[in-house]
């Protein structure tokens, strides 16, 4: 177990090291560097020639004229030892103070979302197993077809008409506006829980149509066995045999994918965060983007991608605990 | 001819039964596939809406009557105008729509089409029209549909420029699915070099590939995309724009494909007729391609028809939030950032067509790619 565990760990520590050189790359990658935006955006308007030197200056001063290795280890390592990520551009602060607040509320919404997709996907799943080829499971499938086939922006849209002409109100958003800026309260935290529950499905959806469809066909294939029957012949009843034999294997499949599912959500994230006026990572992330401010951008990158990380290791220790075979033999 | 030495004649089921055997004997592992697809009725469904999509798309400057920049600017924001054949002064043979005059509202002093139920514009089809080129090739004058004498018909209406839905639909639909061609035609290039090195000489090369390959996946595809769509300088022309993107799309579309072509390989790799090959003096590249690959080619087609929605959905998505495609490039996505808010559901809801277009196009792949994988599984049930 202990050698499994320190595997696991090196492996993530590897990848995470690649995935910085990745993020690294991709700051670095658009045209122009900060030099030249802060320049234009500090004396455009002023009237002031700005010439070569300047820039240079500015260059100099913000430390972008090292070689771009040296670059990577500064920025690495500010994060790493001090957990600065460095100058925000784009608002003239630091990227940590932007973000701060913002990543409790991307992680508190992916944590909502994947409640939401494990408590709707396994009991549905299991039930489509049990009743195969009736009116349920047959609806499940074009379900699931659709999971993957409606984009979730457009769901998001219908979602808000419909909320929208239903409740009267705004959904849009993860706060009311008199809550948005005031400090944390039960009724903040309460504004936000009526707020939340629709991005939270909105992103849940495709990765409940797919985990659905996991369940179902493990459930499918346990539910055949020799030990369901053996169970049965013994005089088990069936609800507590469904649970303890297939169910309880129809699970791994699950846990061997949470990664995946953070994966998929964070990927949707951008797009829904967009339509739905969420304020949290997603859309600082696309906002940074579009600014081209590269190091707030990064920084968000590199966060969700850790988180994703993070979940693959757990959802690798879950699944050794869940599942014997795992733990012994690796 | 046959083999029978039952002297008695043939009856005609019997010669029927045999030559249906025969055939079945003698058909090749592709004939097999596609007798066990066209069993499957809804992937047939599937495949035949997609030709249908792709010919659109294909003659577009054929099918629509307007070109996707062309603005009418009489008729802004006007709703979809469905040809009829009866109105209140009674039926005509010719589908027709009702004439519209513009009249501007007395609230927002905007001009706004509105329907005269009084005039009538006759549909012809086949009908002449400016010179355009067919898939910017053959010249062709005519067009598959329109009114009579210059008046224009909106089958679908017009966006808040006066542009036809119908029209720029059909050039965007166009652009989507070649972006999706395009985009795993690059994967599919990338997935087998990987794949196949990574497969083929495993050991060392094979685990600093798959460190890479576990980057690749684990960083989160649309804001990874979102960053090097971002990257791309802000003068670049559309078309500059447009291979950008299927390059982009392409270059991080290939890990799933190149896992599976590397387990695929290792699975074969210490089989025989590999070794004699080696020994025949093949070199690596002659032994993936002529000897292992086409022992797994149909999963690899099932994997790429798979990996279409993605591609799809991706190009959307970025062009959606405006970091895809830029006009004048018209594509899925383009047109539906048009429709980004509640307002435009209420007032103009035809801006969404498009979107009806891309969970059809998506359904359908993913509808045929299920197809091929249960007709190009050998055990399958309907063997």
């Amino acid at each position: 177990m202990l050698r499994f565990l320190t595997e696991r760990a090196i492996g993530m520590a590897v990848t995470l090291f690649l995935v910085s050189i990745m993020v690294f790359v991709i700051m670095e990658l658009p045209p122009g560097d900060y030099a030249d935006r802060y320049a234009f955006r500090k004396y455009s308007g002023t009237g002031l020639t700005i010439t070569e030197a300047d820039v240079a200056a500015i260059r100099a001063e913000l430390g972008l004229d090292k070689a771009a290795i040296l670059r990577y280890f500064d920025w690495i390592g500010g994060i790493i030892l001090r957990g600065d990520f460095g100058q925000a551009y784009a608002f003239e602060t630091s990227v940590n103070s932007i973000i701060g607040e913002k990543a409790w509320l991307t992680l508190g919404l992916l944590l909502v979302t994947l409640i939401i997709t494990y408590v709707v996907s396994i009991p549905i799943g299991i039930f489509a197993a049990v009743r195969r080829g009736s009116a349920v499971d047959y609806g499940l499938t074009v379900f699931s077809y659709l999971g993957l086939a409606l984009p979730n922006f457009l769901l998001a849209l219908v979602l808000l008409y419909f909320a929208n002409s239903w409740f009267g109100a705004a959904v849009g958003g993860l706060f009311s506006a008199e809550y948005a800026d005031a400090p944390w309260s039960l009724a903040k935290f309460w504004d936000l829980v009526k707020h939340m529950w629709l991005p939270a499905f909105v992103l849940a959806w495709s990765a409940m149509a797919y985990q659905i469809q996991t369940v179902r066909a493990t459930m499918s294939d346990e539910i055949g066995k020799l030990s369901v029957t053996a169970a049965r012949a013994r005089g088990v009843p069936e609800g507590r045999l469904l649970l303890k034999y297939p169910a309880r294997l129809a699970i791994n499949p699950i846990a061997s994918t949470i990664g995946f599912d953070v994966n998929r959500i964070f990927s949707e994230l951008p797009i829904v965060a967009a339509v739905l006026g969420l304020t949290e990572l997603g859309d600082l992330l696309l906002k940074s983007f579009l600014d081209l401010d590269m190091n707030v951008a990064g920084a968000i990158l590199l966060l969700l991608t850790v988180v994703i990380v993070v979940m693959n290791f757990l959802s690798d220790l879950l699944l050794a605990w869940l599942d014997p075979r795992i733990r012994l033999g690796g | 001819m046959s083999a029978t030495e039952d002297p008695r004649p043939e009856t005609r089921t019997e010669r029927r039964e045999r030559e249906r055997r025969e055939r079945y004997y003698a058909a090749s592992q592709w004939t097999l596939i596609w007798w066990r697809f066209r069993r499957h009725r809804a992937a047939m469904v599937a495949a035949a809406i997609l030709g249908l999509m792709m010919f659109l798309g294909i003659f577009a400057e054929f099918f629509a009557p307007y070109g996707p920049t062309d603005r009418d600017r009489t008729y802004v924001s006007g709703p979809p105008q469905l040809p009829m054949f009866c109105d209140h002064n009674g039926c005509s043979l010719r589908p027709f729509v009702h004439g519209t005059s513009t009249v501007r509202d007395p609230v927002t002093l905007r001009a706004v089409a509105r329907p005269d139920p009084e005039t009538r514009r006759y549909v012809h089809f086949f009908v002449p029209a400016e010179p355009t080129k067919l898939m910017g090739l053959i010249p062709s004058q005519t067009r598959f549909f329109g009114l009579e004498d210059g008046e224009k018909l909106h089958l679908w209406g017009t966006d808040t420029l006066g542009r036809d839905v119908f029209s720029r639909t059909l050039f965007a639909t166009r652009t989507s699915l070649s972006i999706g061609v395009l985009g795993v035609l690059i994967s599919f290039v990338l997935a087998l070099t990987i794949g196949g090195v990574a497969g083929y000489f495993g050991g060392l090369i094979d685990s600093a590939i798959q460190r890479v390959t576990e980057v690749v996946r684990v960083i989160p595809i649309i804001p990874l995309y979102m960053g090097l769509a971002a990257a791309m300088p802000k003068e670049w022309s559309s078309t500059q724009v447009y291979f950008a993107m299927t390059l982009i799309l392409g270059l991080f579309g290939w890990p799933t494909l190149a896992r599976r072509i590397r387990s695929q390989l290792l699975s074969i790799r210490g089989e025989d007729y590999v070794l004699a090959a080696e020994l025949a003096g093949a070199r690596p590249g002659r032994i993936i391609a002529n000897h292992m690959l086409p022992s797994f080619t149909s999963f690899i087609i099932v994997d790429l028809v798979i990996s279409f929605p993605y591609m799809i959905l991706s190009e959307t998505a970025l062009s959606f939030v405006g970091l895809g495609l830029r006009p004048p490039a018209v594509s899925w996505g383009v047109m539906l950032q048009q429709a980004q808010s509640i307002q435009v559901i209420e007032q103009a809801p035809w801006l969404f067509i498009p979107a009806g277009f891309v969970v059809i196009a998506v359904l359908a792949f993913t509808v045929v790619g299920d197809g091929l994988r249960d007709a190009a599984d050998p055990y399958g049930q309907s063997g």
